[in-house]
C-alpha cells in the first residue's frame, strides 16, 4: 500500500502547516527566536475578547450638501461682483438649491454666461419676474455634484476622524467607510471610552456667523425669527455654573472650520485657557474681508451649535488669526485644539451604535470560552472513547486535530475570533464527531451483516462519504448565509463553524481512514477491529 | 461486542406514533405560537428594537431592589435592572429602550446616580451597547433577508437533492424569486415576504409533488417556531446571536433530517418492503444509534457552554440546547413520519445509486 504511506505524509504536513501557523499566536514562542522564522500573522481576537469600542457613525450628508451650495452662493456673489454684475441674497432651498435675485434683468446673458463657465455644477432650474427689472433665480444642485459632494465629504470625515484616533494614540484602529453615510470606528484595547467617543463623535463643526443686530430677541423667543436670521444661545460659564443667553444670529456662514491650519491652547494674561488658530490663505482672505466690512458689529462663534462667544469686531482683521475663548479648563481646551488641528468634521457625525467592552470582561469571555471548550470536548472525547474504543480514540485525536486546523484556519485567512466564534468551536465538538459516527456506524452494520473486516471498513468509508459531504452542506450552507449578513460577532461563529465543519470531513474521511489502513495492513489474521 | 446505546435489533413504530409525535408537537407550538401572539411578536433585544445594555460588575452583591431605587432617575427612564450572569458573579444587567440619549450620557446618568446614592459600593461598567433606531432597524431588515436565503437556498437544496431533480429545484427557486419580487415592486415589508416565502415554498413542493421537500421543510418550521415559543414564553429576547442559532439549528435539523431520508431511499429502492410505513419505520430505526450519539454528543459540547460559557453566550447556549433536542425529534418523529402522509412513488425516483449510509 504504497498511497498509504504518501496520505500519511501529506496529513503530517498538514498539521506541520497548521501548527506553524498557530504557534505565532502563543505569547512565549512569538517573542522567542522562532517566533521570527514563522508567519507573522497571530489569531486576531474581536472587540469581545480583547476589550474595545465598535462604532456606527452616521455623517449627515444632507448638511454638508446644504453647506456646499451656501458657499457656493457665496463664491458666485463675489466672482459676480468682480464682473460687475450685481446678485443679492443668495439663499439655501432644502438642502440642494440656491436662490437668488438678479438685480437687473437685462444682466441676464452675462451672468448666465458666468454660471455656465464657473458654476457647471448647478443647473439653473427656474427664473421668473420678481418685479422692478429683477430676475429671481433658482439654482439646483446636479446629480453628479451632489453625488461628489457626498463622496468628498465621505472621505473627508474619513481622514478627519483617522487623524484624530492617530492624535488620540490608538493601536490597530480599523476605520472603514460602509455603505451609505456610515463610518464603522473599532478602537480596541481603550481604558476610557468615555473620552474617545468624545474626540471622536465630536463634531468640531466651526462657524463664524454675523449676530442679527436688528433682530428682537424677545420676539424671536416668541417664534418670530426675521427671515434669514435663526435664534441661537451663548455659553457662558461662571464658577462652573453655565447660563445660557438667546442671541439671534444671521443664517449665513462666513467662514468654517475648513479653513484651519492649525489650533494650539494658550493662556490669556489671568491664566485662562483659550484655543487659538491660524487660517490658510483663502480662510485669512475670508475672514479679512468679512471682518473688513462689518467693522464695529458682532461676529459669533459657533461650535456644534453652540455660540461660544460673539465679541465685536474692532477692526479689520488680517493674518488669518483667531481665537476661540469660553472658559475652558486646560483639558478642555486641549481637547478642542486636538480635534480642531485634525480638521473638524465636514459635517455633523452621529453616533447610530456603539458597543464598548471592558478589557475585564473580554478576559473573563476567553477564560470562560475556553473552560467550557475544555470539558465540552473531554466529556465527548470520554464519551467517543469508551463507546467506540480504539476507534473512538481515532475520532478522539480528530477532535483536537480539528481545534487546531479551526484556529490555524483563523490565523492563515486573517480572520476574526469572537466570542460567538468560540461558541461555534464548542458547538463543532459535538457536530464534528458526527462523521466519525456515520463512518463507525456504518462499518458496525457492515460488519453484523457478515462482511469481511477489510470490505466493511471500505464499504462503510465509500458509503459514508456522500452522505457526510451532502448533509453536512446544510450547516455550510446556514453559515454562509450567517457571514454574507452577519455582523461582527456573528461571522465570527459563521467562520469557526465552517471551518470546524471543513476540518471534521477532513479528519474523519480521510486521516481515520490512514489509521484503518495501518491496522488493517498489521493485523494478524482473524482479529476484530476494536469498534 | 461493542457498547450499544441503541440495540441493533430495535425497532419502535415510529410511524405508528406518529398521532401522538404530532399532537404533542401541536399543543407545543400553539402554546408558544399563542405566546407569540398575546406579547405581539417576540420580545426584540437592542440589537433590533434599539435601545441600551449596560453590565456592570459589583466587588459584592447587591440587592436588585437598591440598585432599582439608586438608578431611579428621571436621566434613565424605564430602566429594566436584571442579574446576570452566573449566581457568584455579582453582574448586572441595565436595560433601557429609550434612544435619544448618547451612550457618553448614560454612562455619565449611571455614575452620577450611583456616586449620589450608592457611593460606598464598587462597581465597573464592562459593557455598554447601544443601537439606535436606524441601525437597529436595518439589523432587523438583515435578520430577515438572512431567514429568507435561507428558506431560499435550503428549500432549493433539498428539493434538488432528496428528489435529484435539479430542474424542479430550480423552478422551485425561480418560483420563490419571483413572488418575492413582486412583493418588493409592492414595497412589502420584509417580515411579510418571509411569511410568503415560506408559504409560496410549501405550496411549490406540494404543486410539483417534491415530497421529501415537503416533509423535510415541515419539519424545519417546527424547528424554528418552537424554540421561538420557547423563547417568547420565557420572556428572553432575541438578538442576532439567537437567529444565527436558530440557522445553525435548521443547518443542523436538515443534516439530521437528510441522512434519514436517505436511508429511507436506500431502503425503498432494496425493496425491503412493500409497505412503506415498515420502510419508514426501519430507515429510522437503522439510523437511530448514529441520531442519538450525534445528538448526544452535540448536547453535551453545547450543555457545558450553557453551564460554563458566562452571561453574554448563555441565551445563545440555551436556543441551541433546546434546537438540539428539537431538531433531533423532528426528524426522527415528524419528518420521516410525515413522508406516510405525502406516501412519496418509488417509481418516480431514477434509477441512480447514489452513495448513502
Amino acid at each position: 500500500m504504497g498511497s498509504l504511506r504518501w496520505r500519511a505524509v501529506l496529513a503530517a504536513f498538514v498539521i506541520v502547516v497548521a501548527l506553524i501557523y498557530i504557534l505565532p499566536s502563543i505569547p512565549s514562542v512569538r517573542t522567542s527566536f522562532l517566533g521570527k522564522l514563522l508567519p507573522s500573522d497571530e489569531i486576531s481576537l474581536g472587540l469581545d475578547l480583547k476589550g474595545g469600542i465598535h462604532l456606527t457613525l452616521g455623517v449627515d450628508l444632507e448638511t454638508a450638501m446644504a453647506n456646499a451650495v451656501t458657499s457656493a452662493g457665496q463664491d458666485l456673489r463675489a466672482e459676480a461682483r468682480d464682473k460687475k454684475i450685481m446678485v443679492l441674497r443668495p439663499k439655501l432651498l432644502g438642502t440642494n438649491q440656491l436662490e437668488f435675485i438678479l438685480l437687473k434683468a437685462e444682466q441676464r446673458q452675462e451672468l448666465e454666461d458666468l454660471l455656465k463657465k464657473r458654476f457647471g455644477s448647478m443647473g439653473v432650474t427656474s427664473s421668473t419676474e420678481a418685479g422692478n427689472g429683477q430676475l429671481r433665480y433658482v439654482l439646483t444642485a446636479t446629480d453628479e455634484h451632489v453625488k461628489y459632494v457626498e463622496n468628498l465629504t465621505m472621505d473627508q470625515a474619513l481622514k478627519t476622524i483617522r487623524n484624530r484616533i492617530d492624535q488620540f494614540g490608538v493601536a490597530e484602529p480599523d476605520i472603514r467607510k460602509q455603505l451609505g453615510n456610515r463610518i464603522i470606528v473599532q478602537l480596541p484595547g481603550l481604558d476610557d471610552p468615555k473620552r474617545a467617543i468624545s474626540i471622536i463623535g465630536r463634531t468640531a463643526h466651526l462657524e463664524f456667523r454675523l449676530v442679527d443686530e436688528t433682530a428682537d430677541v424677545q420676539a424671536a423667543l416668541a417664534g418670530k425669527v426675521p427671515p434669514e436670521s435663526e435664534l441661537a444661545y451663548l455659553f457662558s460659564k461662571k464658577n462652573a455654573v453655565e447660563t445660557q443667553t438667546p442671541i439671534v444670529l444671521k443664517s449665513e456662514v462666513v467662514l468654517t472650520g475648513e479653513y484651519i491650519t492649525d489650533a494650539n491652547v494658550q493662556f490669556d494674561s489671568y491664566g485662562q485657557a483659550y484655543v487659538g488658530m491660524n487660517f490658510n490663505a483663502r480662510g485669512a482672505r475670508i475672514f479679512e474681508d468679512v471682518t473688513g466690512a462689518n467693522v464695529k458689529k458682532r461676529l459669533a462663534i459657533v461650535l456644534d451649535g453652540k455660540v461660544h462667544s460673539a465679541p465685536v469686531i474692532q477692526d479689520r482683521i488680517a493674518g488669518g488669526r483667531a481665537s476661540i475663548t469660553g472658559q475652558f479648563t486646560t483639558e478642555e481646551a486641549h481637547d478642542l485644539a486636538v480635534v480642531l488641528r485634525a480638521g473638524s468634521l465636514p459635517a455633523p457625525v452621529t453616533i447610530l451604535e456603539e458597543r464598548s467592552v471592558g478589557p475585564s470582561l473580554g478576559q473573563e469571555s476567553i477564560d470562560k470560552g475556553m473552560f467550557a471548550a475544555f470539558i465540552g470536548g473531554l466529556a465527548v472525547i470520554i464519551f467517543m472513547s469508551i463507546y467506540y474504543r480504539r476507534a473512538g480514540l481515532i475520532a478522539s485525536f480528530e477532535i483536537v486535530l480539528d481545534i487546531i486546523l479551526i484556529l490555524a484556519g483563523l490565523a492563515a485567512f486573517g480572520a476574526t475570533l469572537t466570542l460567538p466564534g468560540i461558541a461555534g468551536i464548542i458547538l463543532t465538538l459535538g457536530m464534528a464527531v458526527d462523521a466519525n459516527v456515520l463512518i463507525y456506524e456504518r462499518i458496525r452494520e457492515e460488519l453484523r451483516r457478515g462482511e469481511s473486516v477489510s470490505n466493511a471498513i471500505t464499504n462503510g468509508f465509500s458509503r459514508a462519504t456522500m452522505t457526510i459531504v451532502d448533509s453536512n452542506l446544510t450547516t455550510i450552507i446556514a453559515a454562509v448565509i450567517l457571514y454574507q449578513f452577519g455582523t461582527g460577532p456573528v461571522r465570527g461563529f459563521a467562520v469557526t463553524l465552517t471551518l470546524g465543519i471543513l476540518a471534521s470531513m477532513f479528519t474523519a474521511i480521510f486521516v481515520s481512514r490512514i489509521f484503518f489502513d495501518a491496522w488493517l495492513e498489521r493485523r494478524q489474521p482473524g482479529t476484530q477491529p476494536s469498534i | 461486542m461493542s457498547f450499544e446505546l441503541i440495540r441493533q435489533d430495535t425497532n419502535i413504530d415510529f410511524v405508528g406514533m406518529r398521532k401522538y409525535a404530532y399532537i404533542l408537537s401541536a399543543v407545543l407550538l400553539l402554546t408558544g405560537v399563542l405566546s407569540l401572539i398575546i406579547k405581539g411578536g417576540p420580545r426584540y433585544g437592542i440589537d433590533f428594537a434599539g435601545g441600551f445594555n449596560v453590565q456592570m460588575q459589583f466587588s459584592q452583591a447587591v440587592e436588585l431592589d437598591t440598585l432599582r431605587a439608586a438608578l431611579d432617575s428621571p436621566a434613565l427612564p424605564g430602566l429594566v435592572v436584571q442579574n446576570f450572569g452566573d449566581a457568584g458573579d455579582h453582574q448586572v444587567l441595565l436595560r433601557a429602550s429609550f434612544s435619544d440619549q448618547t451612550a457618553n450620557q448614560v454612562r455619565a446618568a449611571v455614575d452620577q446616580a450611583m456616586a449620589d446614592k450608592l457611593g460606598n459600593v464598587s462597581y465597573e461598567i464592562q459593557r455598554l451597547e447601544m443601537v439606535g433606531p436606524k441601525v437597529g432597524a436595518d439589523l432587523r431588515e438583515k435578520a430577515l433577508q438572512a431567514i429568507f436565503y435561507a428558506i431560499l437556498l435550503m428549500a432549493t437544496y433539498i428539493s434538488g437533492r432528496f428528489e435529484q431533480k435539479w430542474m424542479v429545484a430550480g423552478l422551485m427557486a425561480a418560483g420563490l424569486a419571483s413572488v418575492v419580487y413582486v412583493l418588493e415592486l409592492l414595497h412589502a415589508p420584509m417580515s411579510v415576504s418571509v411569511v410568503a416565502a415560506t408559504i409560496a415554498t410549501l405550496v411549490l413542493c406540494a404543486v410539483l409533488r417534491l415530497k421529501y421537500a415537503l416533509g423535510a421543510i415541515v419539519a424545519l418550521i417546527h424547528d424554528v417556531m418552537l424554540p421561538l415559543g420557547l423563547f417568547s414564553l420565557l420572556n428572553k429576547e432575541v438578538d442576532l446571536t439567537i437567529i444565527a442559532a436558530l440557522l445553525t439549528i435548521v443547518g443542523y435539523s436538515l443534516n439530521d433530517t437528510i441522512i434519514i431520508y436517505d436511508r429511507i431511499r436506500e431502503n425503498l429502492r432494496a425493496k425491503v418492503s412493500p409497505s412503506l410505513d415498515v420502510v419508514i419505520n426501519k430507515s429510522v430505526n437503522q439510523t437511530l444509534s448514529r441520531t442519538f450519539i450525534t445528538a448526544g454528543t452535540t448536547f453535551i459540547a453545547v450543555l457545558s457552554l450553557y453551564i460554563f460559557g458566562g452571561g453574554v453566550i448563555h441565551d445563545f447556549a440555551l436556543l441551541m440546547l433546546v434546537g438540539v433536542l428539537v431538531g433531533t425529534y423532528s426528524s426522527v418523529f415528524v419528518g420521516a413520519p410525515i413522508l406516510a402522509l405525502f406516501r412519496p412513488k418509488i417509481d418516480a425516483e431514477p434509477q441512480q445509486q447514489a452513495a448513502t449510509a
